[in-house]
């Protein structure tokens, strides 16, 4: 294959479901859903964490899962990306069950990068985003010009290109990040599953991680799933807003119709104002003070 | 486009139509340097003895000339012993090279696999029970290593296994396997017990080709089988979901590794007994040679029996008139280097 067509490409619409079928109404810009969750029954040991969830990711747009701490949303993303084996249910993948798919033929279209994760002591920046291309190389092709090509592209596309031949440990938290999405581009996976890709970073680095991911989204067309912790940062970066609590999903949709007083009450416990971001007219959650 | 290609730092890509690699150049140097060193270790070694013969006549009877004389002290006397030390060598550093890559650990070994415990179980039960001269220390020591091994590899899996698990649970089978060592030892007889406590320092000193065939066999196989493996370490040095997510089937991948690498151990222990510290220490100097983010597995092999043929040489010439066991000299070096190891970890964490 020529894969540097990977990286240039949009890749081609969803085909399996009605377009918005997600939350009901159409969400804009999407075009169909590729992947979904059916009846998801997920836990670790014997506590459950999710029980008989359903989940259209709609193709094409930035999707924030948001929610408390150990609602499931993690644990949720992981199933998506199959890295979590379902109690029951089933996540499909254009109709298929992903568990089923080889799952080489999976991380050709669905890339996954866990919180934080830690690169190997001595590891550089173009080893991390060359071992991006795993999925596409074979036992006896472990290199080849495209490869070369695609791990360059990324590297310059998310501004790594000077800092290829250092060891990843050495980076600051936000250009590490960086280099994990370089890999996950280089990846080439039309779908991009990130477990709080902003964890550990300070303000202005979260702004720039999320920048870069919507950069990813638009120039790239990928479809994007991330869990966010951070409210006011998933109304401003996603097109798209699925809100959980104990498991399962409370409400799904544009960050306005989500993000009101009573669900913020609801889902987080939290009494806040919602009032419209002077700098870009999302919602803007803002907490009230506890009583007392 | 050019201006975007961006090569590895010091690998060197080979391509020939539908195979592509890369190659590190610094391995590759690393590699001569350590065979050439290997050979002349080699050569010294079997020309070295109560009876010289000098280097150039060792080469000549290597290569099919020589004396009836020279032919019996260097083929069939000397030969089988460096070539045992060699075999083992390798085997034992690139079973460490395995066991460090896919347990994220530098302090990994197969030791932490419970398979030299289990082999040194094995052996001595049959020297001090007296079944030696029925099923042979070498298939015991065998048998015991690979029993044990899996006897840790099942009580770790728990919906696959977990690398952090295995190495727990291995030492504390290892443990018990050490315990039971010990407990043959008190209640054998002075003799046994002086046979089993040599076996357990480990030495190729007795090694004959009955030993040699049996174990070069299985490197033939396991070495490939390793170099093999080095595709998917690539992935399995990351964390599980890392490696899954790149497409790996973990429980698969890592089982084929833990086999490779377990297998590579049990038949280096069980032809030379434990030989400490090389299964560890040589793993570590390649990647500081050669550099990278995991211990490269051919020049691991090749360290490994430069280290072990060199350390029988010394073993042999240290004190005149006395043998050394293999295993001391080994532990005299890797000792230092584990302490310096464990002291730089710590700084560097704390």
């Amino acid at each position: 294959m020529t894969s540097s067509e990977d990286l240039r490409t949009p890749p081609s619409p969803g085909t399996s479901a009605e377009p918005g079928t997600a939350a009901g109404t159409a969400v804009e810009g999407a075009t169909g859903t590729r992947l979904q969750a059916r009846g998801l029954r997920l836990g670790y040991g014997e506590a459950i964490v999710v029980d008989g969830l359903d989940l259209d990711i709609p193709h094409g747009v930035v999707t924030a899962v948001v929610g408390p701490n150990g609602c499931g949303k993690s644990t949720l993303l992981r199933a998506l990306g199959r890295l979590l084996k379902p109690r029951d249910g089933e996540v499909l993948l254009d109709g298929q069950r992903i568990d089923r798919m080889p799952t080489r033929e999976v991380a050709r279209i669905i890339g996954m990068l866990p919180q934080a994760p830690v690169a190997p002591d001595g590891l550089t920046v173009a080893d991390l985003v060359m071992r991006g291309r795993h999925p596409h190389q074979t036992w006896f092709r472990q290199w080849s010009p495209a490869d070369q090509e695609i791990v360059g592209e990324a590297l310059e596309w998310t501004d790594m290109r000077d800092l290829a031949d250092r060891a990843v440990e050495e980076l600051s938290g936000g250009q590490r990040q960086r280099a994990w999405i370089s890999m996950a581009l280089a990846q080439g996976t039309e779908v991009l599953l990130l477990d709080e890709p902003t964890t550990y970073l300070d303000l202005a680095h979260q702004i720039d991680v999320l920048e870069l991911i919507r950069r990813l989204h638009r120039e790239r067309s990928r479809t994007i799933v991330m869990v966010l912790h951070d409210l006011n940062l998933a109304a401003r970066y996603a097109d798209h807003v699925v809100a959980m609590r104990d498991g399962k999903i409370v409400a799904q949709g544009r960050p306005a119709e989500v993000f009101t007083v009573e669900l913020l009450a609801d889902v987080f416990g939290l009494s806040a104002l919602v009032v419209p971001d002077p700098a870009t007219g999302t919602p803007l959650v803002v907490p009230l003070p506890r009583e007392g | 486009m050019t201006a975007t290609l961006v090569r590895p730092p010091g690998r060197r890509p080979v391509a020939a139509g539908p195979i592509g690699g890369t190659v590190s150049v610094r391995s590759v140097v690393v590699g001569l340097a350590g065979l050439v060193a290997t050979a002349a270790v080699a050569v010294f070694s079997i020309s070295h003895g109560s009876f010289t013969i000098p280097p150039g006549d060792v080469v000549d009877t290597l290569l099919g000339g020589g004396t009836a004389a020279q032919k019996l002290i260097v083929l069939d006397l000397r030969l089988p012993r460096i070539l045992a030390a060699l075999l083992v060598g390798a085997a034992l550093a690139v079973s460490g090279a395995l066991t460090q890559t896919f347990a994220r650990n530098p302090l990994a070994s197969p030791d932490v696999l419970g398979v030299t415990n289990g082999a040194s179980l094995g052996a001595v039960a049959v020297i001090v029970l007296g079944g030696s001269s029925v099923i042979g220390v070498p298939l015991a020591a065998l048998a015991g290593g690979l029993i044990t091994a899996t006897i840790v590899y099942v009580l770790a899996w728990r919906r696959g296994v977990d690398g952090y698990r295995l190495v727990l649970i291995g030492i504390g089978v290892g443990e018990i396997a050490i315990g039971g060592v010990n407990w043959f030892l008190v209640r054998a007889e002075i003799i046994d017990a002086t046979r089993a406590t040599i076996w357990l320092n480990g030495s190729v000193a007795g090694a004959d080709w009955d030993q040699v065939r049996p174990l070069s066999t299985a490197l033939v196989v396991l070495l490939p089988l390793a170099v093999a493996t080095a595709f998917t370490l690539q992935a399995l040095q990351f964390e599980d979901d890392v490696a899954r997510a790149l497409g790996v089937r973990l429980q698969l991948a890592q089982a084929a590794v833990v086999l490779t690498a377990v297998a590579l151990a049990a038949a280096a222990v069980s032809a030379a007994g434990p030989i400490e510290f090389v299964a560890f220490v040589v793993p570590q100097i390649a990647l500081r040679l050669c550099g990278g983010s995991r211990p490269p597995l051919v020049v691991s092999a090749v360290l490994g029996a430069l280290l072990v043929s060199g350390a029988d040489l010394v073993a042999r010439t240290a004190l005149p008139g006395r043998e050394l066991p293999v295993g001391l000299v080994t532990a005299i070096v890797g000792a230092p280097y584990l302490l310096w190891l464990l002291v730089r970890t710590n700084r560097r964490t704390t």
